[in-house]
């Protein structure tokens, strides 16, 4: 396992890999696409429902990933690794766009449901949006700062304080009155949905986490190949 | 059987949707995009070595 840490190894052992996660992950949509569109609309919801299917899976794999970006930030950050680095640099990206997409499509399910399409005083919705404002500051930090390993270490300090917002998210609901209903997945009494919902929503959460692998994986390999590049050039203009 | 009558709710479900599936494909897109770029210049500048 820790020799998959070397960028060599790690391109070999990942390149036959790749058809396969990204084949999954198109094949588990499309049939998590279509078992969302076969369930019942909700007695309460309606059709709005649906929103759930893709709201709670963009919602998760945010999460996810900047717990990816935050413990390769650590790795980065302690041991100097550069393909952690490169592992946080590729998470933050579609770990930012699925977080804009939780909040784009819980503000779309938000405004027939509860009346609004934003409630400033909710703990999760806030918590939430400063999760996005973390992987943003991450990503503005590194592009500011031309010396890549100077950037990288100050983006992974960055990544490493947005971890102690991650059980904020998550408990948010729980330590304060909010709109947001509380957790229906991960409660110590099991799901508080029937199957006919929680099916289609677990397969379309698969689904987003093996997408985000598929991304987070090609773009790890695109950046230890792009630092070959910088590597190459960087020798050639000395050498010139 | 496939239930697409999202009335009265359809201008919430299908946007939600629809952003979703445009971020989903621009994110591949770019990523397959980035990938095809450096390999071919990691190959270019290799070849002229």
């Amino acid at each position: 396992m820790f020799g998959l840490a070397n960028p060599d190894r790690f391109l070999r052992f990942t390149r036959p890999l790749m058809p396969a996660v990204w084949g999954l992950a198109v094949m588990l949509l499309a049939a998590a696409t279509w078992l969302a569109f076969a369930a019942p609309e909700d007695y309460q919801q309606g059709d709005t429902v649906r929103i759930m299917f893709v709201h709670v899976p963009a919602a998760s794999v945010g999460l996810a990933a900047y717990a990816a970006l935050g413990v390769s930030s650590f790795f980065a950050l302690v041991f100097r690794h550069p393909l952690a680095d490169a592992a946080a640099r590729a998470a933050a990206l579609p770990g930012a766009a699925f977080t804009a997409l939780a909040l784009i499509t819980g503000s779309l399910w938000g405004k027939p449901m509860w009346g609004a399409w934003w409630a400033w005083g909710d703990a999760r919705l806030m918590s939430v949006l400063i999760l996005f404002l973390f992987y943003l500051g991450y990503m503005a930090l590194r592009a500011s700062i031309d010396d890549e390993t100077r950037a990288a270490r100050a983006a992974a300090v960055l990544g490493l304080v947005g971890l102690v917002n991650l059980p904020i998210v998550k408990f948010s609901v729980d330590w304060w009155n909010t709109l947001h209903q509380p957790a229906s997945l991960l409660r110590a009494d099991g799901p508080a949905m029937p199957p006919v919902y929680l099916t289609p929503l677990l397969t379309m959460m698969a689904a987003w986490g093996l997408f985000f692998l598929a991304v987070w994986l090609t773009a790890i390999r695109t950046e230890i190949v792009r630092r070959r590049v910088v590597s190459i050039r960087a020798r050639r203009a000395l050498e010139a | 059987m496939l239930d697409l009558d999202m009335s009265p709710y359809a201008g919430f479900v299908w946007p939600a949707w629809g952003v979703s599936a445009v971020v989903l494909g621009a994110l591949a897109a770019r990523a397959g995009m980035a990938a095809r770029r450096w390999s071919a210049e990691l190959k270019r500048l290799e070849a002229e070595e």
